[in-house]
């Protein structure tokens, strides 16, 4: 794939009259702009979430009650989730798409950047209402970021209507911002971006959008549902007015299950990027890459019960949903045999986007493993609630996908910024948050297969010695993030000169306009022969 | 370890004290005591080496690749990007892996979902937060609490060995019979998790869940709640003890008896009046264990869920309302029916208690009578 930049694209660089100051963030429709809006509201809502969670581990560093009280700490599990869920990793790669798609296809800017703009503004108005109403009187939401009814309808405090509009809101912006990915794709790619050129980001984006507009309704059906229920006198969860309090289950997961891969494919999208890049070699398996995601995608429908086998289902209903989910494992792995074929026989050197790269391929392929076992629904039975599901999803969600972001923002910073990030406070961030992560979340394994349930302030005396190793793997994990915000800054003020192709092995269309990237790309479309 | 700590510990002290507090930990799920738990233990083994054994072909390559193929040692990158054979074969051998992994899987799951041709039936209803125990066959049923004290849980006192993990009343089952387990609930869901017998069952309210066990060994089990369900779901363990069936049954026997005294008492009681020194002591007892987690030891409640009992108009004013809402609670709230969780002795001494503690001086005392009444113009 090889692209031709047109002249007249430089004749158009002096058009960039934007306003100028905080005018200019306001008012902005520029994809470049609202990215980077994006990703910044995403790494103060790391640090937020990541607080809360340091609260928690705090609390859990020894048995007994210390610093906070029960109904405090599942407020802080709960926000823990929502924020790190819908507002640090979501917007994440909202903001990675918004700044890299129209660069990889030849688009000028997004399809709709007015609503582009919307749908980034309306976010920090959600968050601010959810952290306000821990405020409230009660505090806020403390029923786990699942919110599982009655405890979020009947059994729960007046910040509830806070958490349903804050969610509503949420689910507003990601679909939109959905929408925008999904019409821009169709639209605006370069002449001769065919489907089956398009770099595995845009797909796996693609892929993604299509996800969202199909499950954020959902996510607010079922919030509208927990409001009414409350507020309103209906029933859908109330046993006593005809409804099931299972029924909220079977919602939330059918949106919950596919949500999941949202979190994860773009991660896909991004290692299949910076693999190639550094190993100087094509990624192994295009199309089955492209088919894999299409295949994970769609399975994702058919398997949110496996969240729900304590529940109380049919036998034939727990043998569906086990062996749709161990089936998942397959196109899984294709991924992972593909990344590393990519990697058999290259030149590979080992940058930091590409030591996060590795990071991710092995942690979320264990977390990936970990998963496979929570599949067989027996073993579920002794797994399910307990910290070894908490080990799981934080493998998969922050060595998956949070290492994945980390990675992209290293590979792409250049291009962004104009400048070379400093290599070496990079490793350092690196080492630190790979020794770190695998000291907070490993052992967690061990304390939930010995029987720790999660949501829990307090614990029996047994978990005693791992709780205490996994707080301090916490506090590092938390501190080691802070090399890299100066590493941001560093880098956004100045530093070694980037060239337009920044990494060796770099291929694609993002890599042939100049860094730092001018404000308005490919005014012409390139020709992609 | 017994006094209050200080917060200002320096991390070495912190870890030291964690260490000589500890029990050994386990690293690996219980094989518990069933053939069941046994089978569990097994299907988690096997796909737990299988998991190891694919990771293992897989980082290998990836590490030798990382080790042999890298720029440094002037390696010329090759151009392949695709091989069918390979990609059909790395897509076959997973599936049958999986396969291979799914029959065992589902002949246990079989196993355990037939709760058919049980020998004992126990309706086990969890709500906040406190699971209750009926035996269907027997006219036994009794609520199972937390026995740790709060002195242990806020640092005060020492921790005990079973630290949360014990309760005043423990569940009985008899060895060797296949007890069944119907589970519902009062309120939110809750989950009955026994580890050693690879049962853990969601409690939902208006809906019964079934499992089933058969113990073979005499013992004492714990496990806990494993539905978040609120604030104090850290605190409702769960306690087995599995006897010999001729064990159980004498101490099943005992227990209908001891039950069946006390609701004979009650009705003595009716006649009898208790001073406000007797009423206030049994009173606060009471309130402990069963009002303070959410109306809290002060009676200021927590504002926003929780209200306060300290100056309230019901308290002070309203005795009828009062008796009423203790014994049949409040529809559409967290505030439980107390009629049949406390005696009639109980639920006067505890709203007595109410009315006269934190500064509720009405000097108003509430006697069984009292209660019985408002109980039985309720039936009427």
């Amino acid at each position: 794939m090889s692209a031709v930049v047109t002249d007249h694209e430089h004749d158009h660089e002096h058009h960039d009259h934007k306003p100028s100051g905080i005018k200019r963030w306001f008012y902005t429709t520029n994809h470049k702009d609202i990215g980077t809006m994006y990703l910044v509201f995403a790494l103060v809502m790391f640090f937020i979430g990541g607080a809360m969670a340091m609260v928690i581990r705090a609390e859990l560093f020894q048995p007994g009650m210390q610093f906070v009280e029960p109904n405090f700490f599942n407020q802080m599990t709960t926000v823990h989730g929502l924020i790190m869920v819908f507002g640090a990793v979501m917007p994440a790669f909202t903001g990675l798409a918004n700044w890299m798609i129209p660069m990889m296809i030849g688009a000028p800017d997004m399809a709709l950047p007015r609503m582009n703009n919307w749908s980034f503004w309306i976010l920090p108005f959600a968050f601010l209402i959810l952290l306000i109403s821990l405020f409230m009187p009660g505090g806020g939401p403390s029923f786990g970021w699942t919110f599982y009814a009655p405890l979020s309808t009947t059994y729960s405090g007046d910040s509830t209507a806070l958490f349903v509009f804050s969610v509503h809101i949420m689910g507003i912006s990601s679909i939109m911002g959905a929408i925008n990915v999904i019409v821009t794709i169709f639209n605006l790619r370069a002449p001769g971006m065919t489907w089956m050129k398009m770099p595995l980001f845009v797909w796996t984006w693609l892929i993604t959008a299509f996800l969202l507009i199909m499950v954020m309704p959902v996510l607010a059906g079922a919030v509208t549902m927990v409001l009414t229920d409350k507020y309103f006198g209906t029933s859908f969860f109330d046993a006593a007015g005809g409804g099931d309090p299972v029924l909220f289950q079977h919602i939330f997961w059918f949106f919950g299950h596919p949500e999941v891969y949202i979190m994860i494919l773009p991660a896909f999208g991004i290692v299949s990027s910076i693999v190639p890049t550094f190993a100087r070699k094509p990624l192994f398996g295009y199309a089955s890459m492209v088919y894999a995601t299409s295949s994970i995608a769609l399975l994702s429908f058919l398997v949110w019960a496996h969240h729900m086998f304590t529940t109380g289902m049919p036998v034939a209903g727990a043998l569906f949903f086990m062996y749709c989910t161990m089936l998942i494992a397959v196109p899984t792995g294709v991924k992972v045999f593909n990344w590393v074929a990519t990697m058999w026989r290259g030149a590979m050197t080992f940058e930091v986007p590409m030591m996060f790269a590795l990071a991710f391929i092995v942690l979320f392929t264990i977390g990936g493993f970990s998963g496979l076992m929570l599949a067989i629904t027996p073993a579920d039975f002794q797994y399910h609630d307990t910290y070894f599901v908490v080990a799981h999803f934080h493998y998969v969600l922050v060595t998956g996908a949070v290492f994945s972001i980390i990675a992209a923002a290293y590979y792409w910073l250049p291009k962004w910024t104009g400048h070379m990030y400093d290599e070496k406070l990079g490793q350092w961030h690196f080492w630190c948050s790979l020794i770190s992560v695998n000291l907070l979340f490993f052992p967690m394994h061990f304390v939930g297969l010995a029987g720790m349930p999660r949501r829990i302030p307090d614990y029996a005396l047994q978990f005693a010695d791992f709780n205490a190793f996994i707080s301090i793997g916490g506090f590092l994990f938390g501190a080691s993030q802070l090399i890299f915000v100066w590493l941001l800054v560093k880098c956004a003020r100045g530093g070694e000169k980037a060239t337009a192709q920044v990494w060796e092995g770099a291929e694609g269309l993002e890599w042939e306009v100049p860094s730092p990237a001018p404000y308005h790309t490919f005014e012409t479309p390139p020709v992609i022969k | 370890m017994t006094k209050t700590r200080s917060l200002r510990w320096s991390l070495p002290t912190l870890l030291l004290a964690a260490t000589a507090n500890a029990t050994d930990m386990p690293l690996n799920m219980t094989k518990g005591v069933t053939e069941i738990s046994q089978q569990v233990y097994d299907l988690h083994m096997t796909i737990f080496w299988i998991c190891c054994a694919i990771g293992a072909v897989v980082f290998g390559i990836m590490f030798w690749s990382i080790v042999r193929h890298r720029k440094a040692r002037g390696v010329q990158p090759a151009q392949f990007h695709e091989s069918t054979k390979v990609e059909i074969l790395w897509t076959a051998i997973p599936v049958i892996i999986l396969i291979i992994m799914a029959i065992p899987a589902t002949k246990t799951l079989i196993a355990m979902e037939d709760t058919t041709e049980a020998d004992v039936t126990v309706l086990v209803t969890g709500s906040q937060w406190k699971w209750h125990y009926k035996y269907l066959e027997h006219d036994v049923e009794f609520y199972s609490l937390l026995a740790t004290p709060k002195e242990q849980i806020i640092n005060k006192f020492a921790k005990g060995e079973n630290y949360l993990l014990e309760v005043d009343r423990p569940l009985v089952i008899p060895t060797g019979k296949k007890v069944r387990f119907l589970m519902t609930s009062d309120d939110v869901i809750h989950s009955w998790w026994v580890p050693a017998f690879a049962v853990k069952k969601d409690a939902n309210p208006g809906f019964i869940n079934e499992a089933w066990t058969r113990v073979d060994e005499p013992g004492t089990y714990r496990g806990q709640c494993a539905e978040l369900c609120g604030k104090d779901h850290g605190y409702m363990p769960v306690v087995v003890i599995a006897k010999t069936p001729a064990d159980f049954e004498s101490w099943v026997n005992g227990e209908a008896e001891r039950i069946a005294k006390a609701k004979a008492e009650e009705q003595e009681l009716l006649a009898m009046n208790m001073s406000l020194e007797e009423l206030m002591s049994v009173g606060e007892r009471t309130y402990t264990a069963y009002c303070a987690a959410c109306h809290q030891p002060n009676g200021e409640g927590l504002p926003g869920i929780f209200p306060a009992l300290k100056g309230s108009a019901m308290a002070l004013n309203d005795m009828p309302g009062h008796i009423d809402i203790v014994l049949n609670g409040k529809a559409g709230t967290a505030m439980q029916a107390y009629a049949k969780q406390l005696s009639l002795k109980e639920i006067a001494a505890v709203i007595t208690y109410e009315r006269n503690a934190w500064g509720n001086s009405t000097g108003e005392l509430v006697q069984a009578a009292d209660v019985h009444a408002v109980l039985q113009g309720k039936g009427e």
